[in-house]
């Protein structure tokens, strides 16, 4: 008789629980003098344990193993495999399994990358990493097994969310959860750094790379949640300022703030605590965020089961480890050398004033979110928090960032700038100028937009400046810096002119009707049903031309899907001069009459491009000081020794 | 333009400024709370104490069975909310959103006019597992309740 | 200088501890409702096929029964089923009412979760829910031996629920 092998969910289980032996061992270990060096073959092992846990979650899945409570609750055998796949994360516990496989990956990248610190630092930073993952693991096997098995088996799952099935929310959680993890690498470098009382250019000059990963994944993650909501909901809009939104925005100001902090602490060696302190913050808002999606505390447009259990573990870790870190801080911090000196309009001096505005920032957006539940608490009122607070407080500062943005990268290090240093101003000024008049001829309304206008213009100009009438080849870091806040020019002039400039129309139409807006002409040319793998829609065909001319064809859905029963709306979106024609089906109400809402949304393709620029120029910027070898120029990629300027 | 600062000083500054951006922005912030937050009523709330017309607020509920009529212009629908004690009528101009049924919960957010009907800017029904937004089942719970 | 050092500490300990004085109040419990001390809403259900329906009549019978409010789409009616189970087999008399739902997705979800139900109606425009003041499904109401309602249970009865509801059958026994 051949042996017979104890079922793949059951294996994946076990390892589950081995990789918690793994992550306790590569926690303790680095604290003890003879154990430290089990602490890197603990994470390898670690990260192997729980990939082949996530890998026999995923075949459950591939198979439609039904045995698997998850994969009953979630999959069905009719779904595509595209979504069979992306169903593992699409719920509490496969993504909370995901979260720690690449937690878990990226200690398995720590282990066998060289220890740029030494492999006495590296165990400290692998060994606080293990207290993470353990706790997590925790966290997985006693509150959210994904393993749990139904007996008998159904014969069939109960299908994934239809709102889930599509392919811009399949990889947003992957990759916020990516951006998170670099934040938790940059947080156990910090700690360990505390630990050692060492904190130097060379330790900002390992960090900064995973502290530039995380960013951009988490720059392309809310980028990817924005685009989802965008064509996904049919609302026409791409941020909500929902508690979810805002968990996930919160992490990003801090580590935009982190990435320019350290920055002064690579090249300058100032700010050493500053930095330290924004590494644990910036984990600590990450694991707010997972407790805020997760707990359900917070009422949000997005459904999430409730477990107040959930909650409670995650708040314990979230107290644990970052009040845990903190205290470290406060402890050690004193220790650290003071840092270097500088003068107010310093580089320097315009990023410590960016740290500012960007912590102001997430105050503000902290207190927004969890002002509805202080309230209640308190007189037990309900009030919603929405976009006019958020849009009215937080949009001066982000126009005061964007100016900061544009002048920043001008300034020296350490000194006041040059008594001519003004006239290099002049482009963006005038830029700024011609923006805000073109914005009012295209019929801005409001100040701000304007404002927005002139802002845009100013950034998109100044960031290309450090370039003009240099002969020497830029380091990756500045022109990493350069793409990055061009990125950010044309996401803020994509942001404003689709908010400022759209055009809308809400009409009821029979087959043959049309309507006018915004210089188009707009034709309902048919109304008719079409069907997918597991749903059935109306489609409705809009011709759109201008001036007798065809535009586009558009082809808004009113979907039903079949497991499990659903409905939702499907946008038909074409792109036109870099903005999008978006319309939205309303559903049949028996009237012969069709209600479509059409938007005119100029320039939206902005913010798309923007991200992708930010977080592009995030990943060349993690190149560091050296400099690009030209075409046909002999030049090494090496970075120069020393990287304090000599003034 | 301000020359460089003693190290100590340097710090207390950057401290200070730090402290202010984190706390003192937060507390700048809160009188923006109150006003430009919008308050959830059900409509027994609307009975009770009956907001100024005109004010942004929430309203939640079930949508009462057959009460949803859609008006000629074939865009305007009018239907009642009610939490089981109370109704209130209101009329939405827009597409409906898909989760949207007699009987389920539903968060409307707009205006209350002079004649006490309410205007929907912008409807909200969702189901999960619950079948109701949480606001919803929290308004349904506390509404008088004559002592059993 | 030792208070900026300690500040993080304090708005973490600040934080967490007004996030876990919120994590303490969560939706389930029970609560009554604005029909509870109120007579059950007039009402006649049709049944499954072939069976009776459940009409507002069949509340009010000299003694306390419970009404659960059920879906075969609901995922939590399929976490409470075995306390339902428990409760008839105390002898407890608990009446159905199916909300938005087809007479062949019902008989299926009972041949698969059990059928602890005296009388099932089903309750296809939700009028009658809503006529309780549900907000939901499952919901399970206590009417006394008048027809007055006295109880309303939100979210599946989990097993710690059960010694409670039974108590408060007793009360109005």
């Amino acid at each position: 008789m051949t042996a017979v092998l104890p079922p793949i969910p059951e294996l994946g289980h076990l390892a589950l629980w081995l990789a918690l032996a793994a992550a306790l061992v590569q926690a303790v270990a680095p604290w003890h003098a003879r154990l430290g060096q089990a602490a890197a073959p603990a994470a390898a092992a670690q990260g192997l344990l729980v990939l082949g846990a996530f890998v026999a979650l995923g075949w459950a899945f591939l198979v439609s193993d039904f045995s698997v409570e998850l994969v009953t609750a979630n999959s069905h055998t009719m779904k595509p495999t595209l979504y069979k796949l992306t169903g593992i994360w699409a719920n509490h516990e496969g993504s909370m399994l995901l979260w720690v496989l690449i937690l878990a990956l990226a200690g398995l990248l720590v282990a066998l990358m060289p220890a740029p610190l030494g492999p006495a630092f590296r165990a400290r930073a692998l060994g606080v990493a293990g207290m993470v993952s353990a706790g997590f693991l925790a966290f997985l096997l006693l509150a959210s097994n994904p393993f749990t098995r139904i007996e008998p088996a159904p014969t069939e799952g109960r299908g994934l969310n239809p709102l889930l099935q599509d392919p811009g929310l399949a990889f947003h959680p992957p990759t916020l959860y990516v951006g998170y993890v670099g934040l938790v690498v940059a947080f156990a470098l910090a700690v360990a750094a505390l630990l050692e009382g060492r904190v130097s250019s060379d330790w900002a000059r390992a960090t900064r790379p995973w502290v530039a990963g995380a960013w951009a994944f988490l720059t392309l993650g809310i980028a990817l949640g924005a685009w989802w909501a965008y064509y996904e909901l049919g609302w026409g809009g791409w941020w909500f300022w929902d508690p979810v939104e805002n968990a996930a925005l919160m992490p990003w100001l801090v580590a935009t703030a982190l990435l320019h902090s350290i920055r002064v602490l690579e090249t300058r060696g100032a700010l050493p605590n500053w930095t330290l302190m924004l590494a644990i913050l910036g984990f600590a808002l990450s694991m707010l965020g997972t407790f805020i999606v997760r707990s359900g505390v917070l009422s949000s447009v997005h459904a999430f089961a409730v477990d107040p259990t959930r909650g409670l573990f995650l708040l314990v870790l979230l107290a644990g480890l970052t009040g845990g870190a903190f205290l470290v801080w406060a402890l050690k911090a004193p220790r650290i050398a003071e840092g270097a000196r500088f003068a107010a309009f310093s580089r320097e001096g315009s990023l410590v004033l960016n740290n500012l505005l960007l912590l102001a920032l997430l105050s503000i957006v902290l207190v927004g979110t969890l002002y509805p539940l202080a309230l209640e608490g308190v007189s037990g009122r309900q009030i919603s928090v929405g976009p006019p607070y958020f849009n009215a407080t937080t949009l001066p500062i982000v126009l005061g960032l964007a100016v900061l943005m544009g002048v920043g990268p001008l300034l020296a290090w350490k000194r006041n700038p040059r008594p001519g240093f003004v006239r290099r101003l002049w482009p963006p000024l005038a830029a700024a100028l011609a923006f805000g008049l073109i914005g009012l001829a295209l019929g801005l309304k409001t100040v701000l937009a304007v404002l927005g206008f002139a802002a845009a213009g100013w950034l998109i100009v100044a960031s290309l400046l450090p370039f003009v009438g240099r002969r020497r080849v830029p380091t990756f870091l500045a022109l990493g810096t350069a793409i990055a806040h061009l990125g950010a020019g044309l996401a803020l002039l994509g942001a404003t002119a689709s908010g400022a400039l759209q055009r809308e129309a809400l009409v009821s139409l029979r087959v043959g009707d049309g309507f006018a807006v915004g210089g188009l002409e707009v034709r309902l040319y048919d109304v008719g049903p079409v069907a997918g793998p597991n749903w059935t829609a109306l489609e409705a065909t809009l011709h759109v031309s201008r001036d007798g001319r065809p535009v586009a064809t558009l082809t808004p859905q009113s979907r039903t899907y079949t497991t499990p029963p659903m409905e939702t709306t499907e946008a038909g979106i074409v792109g036109w001069r870099g903005g999008d024609l978006y319309a939205a089906l309303g559903k049949p109400d028996g009237s012969g009459r069709w209600q479509i809402h059409f938007w005119i949304k100029p320039l939206v393709h902005l913010l798309w491009v923007g991200a992708v620029l930010m977080a592009t120029g995030a990943a060349v910027a993690a190149g560091g000081r050296a400099r690009m070898a030209w075409p046909g120029r002999a030049r090494p990629l090496v970075s120069r020794p020393v990287p304090v300027p000599a003034e | 333009m301000a020359g460089k600062l003693a190290p100590r000083h340097q710090r207390l500054v950057l401290a200070g400024s730090a402290a202010f951006a984190l706390v003192g922005a937060g507390l700048l912030a809160l009188p923006a709370l109150e006003d430009k937050g919008t308050f959830f009523y059900a409509p027994s709330d609307l009975v009770r104490k009956r907001p100024p017309a005109g004010e942004r607020i929430r309203l939640g509920g079930l949508v009462k069975p057959g009460s949803v009529f859609r008006q000629d212009d074939g865009l305007t629908l009018a239907f009642v909310v009610t939490d089981g004690s109370q109704e209130t009528h209101v009329r939405y101009t827009g597409l409906v959103p898909d989760l949207f049924r007699e009987g389920q919960g539903v968060v409307a957010t707009g205006r209350l006019l002079p004649d006490g009907r309410f205007q929907a800017e912008e409807l909200l029904a969702k189901h999960d597992e619950n079948y109701m937004p949480p606001e919803v089942a929290k308004s349904l719970r506390p509404t008088g309740s004559p002592a059993s | 200088m030792t208070v900026s050092r300690i500040l993080p500490l304090v708005l973490l300990a600040a934080l967490a501890t007004f996030l876990g004085l919120n994590l303490g109040r969560p939706q389930q419990a029970t609560v009554r409702s604005a029909m509870v001390g109120k007579p059950a809403p007039a009402f006649a259900l049709p049944g499954l096929a072939g069976e009776p329906g459940l009409r507002q009549a069949d509340l009010a019978t000299g003694r306390p029964v419970l009404v659960n409010l059920f879906a075969s789409w609901c995922l939590p009616c399929r976490v409470e089923a075995p306390q339902l189970a428990a409760l008839r087999r105390a002898g407890v008399v608990i009446h159905g009412i199916a909300l938005r739902d087809r007479p062949e997705d019902v008989a299926a979800f009972l041949a698969r979760h059990g059928n602890p139900f005296g009388r099932i109606g089903l309750d296809a425009d939700g009028r009658v829910a809503v006529g309780f003041g549900s907000s939901g499904v499952p919901e399970t109401f206590l009417i006394d031996g008048q027809g007055i309602i006295r109880a309303q249970h939100i979210g599946e009865i989990r097993p710690e629920d059960v010694p409670k509801i039974l108590k408060e059958l007793r009360r109005w026994g």
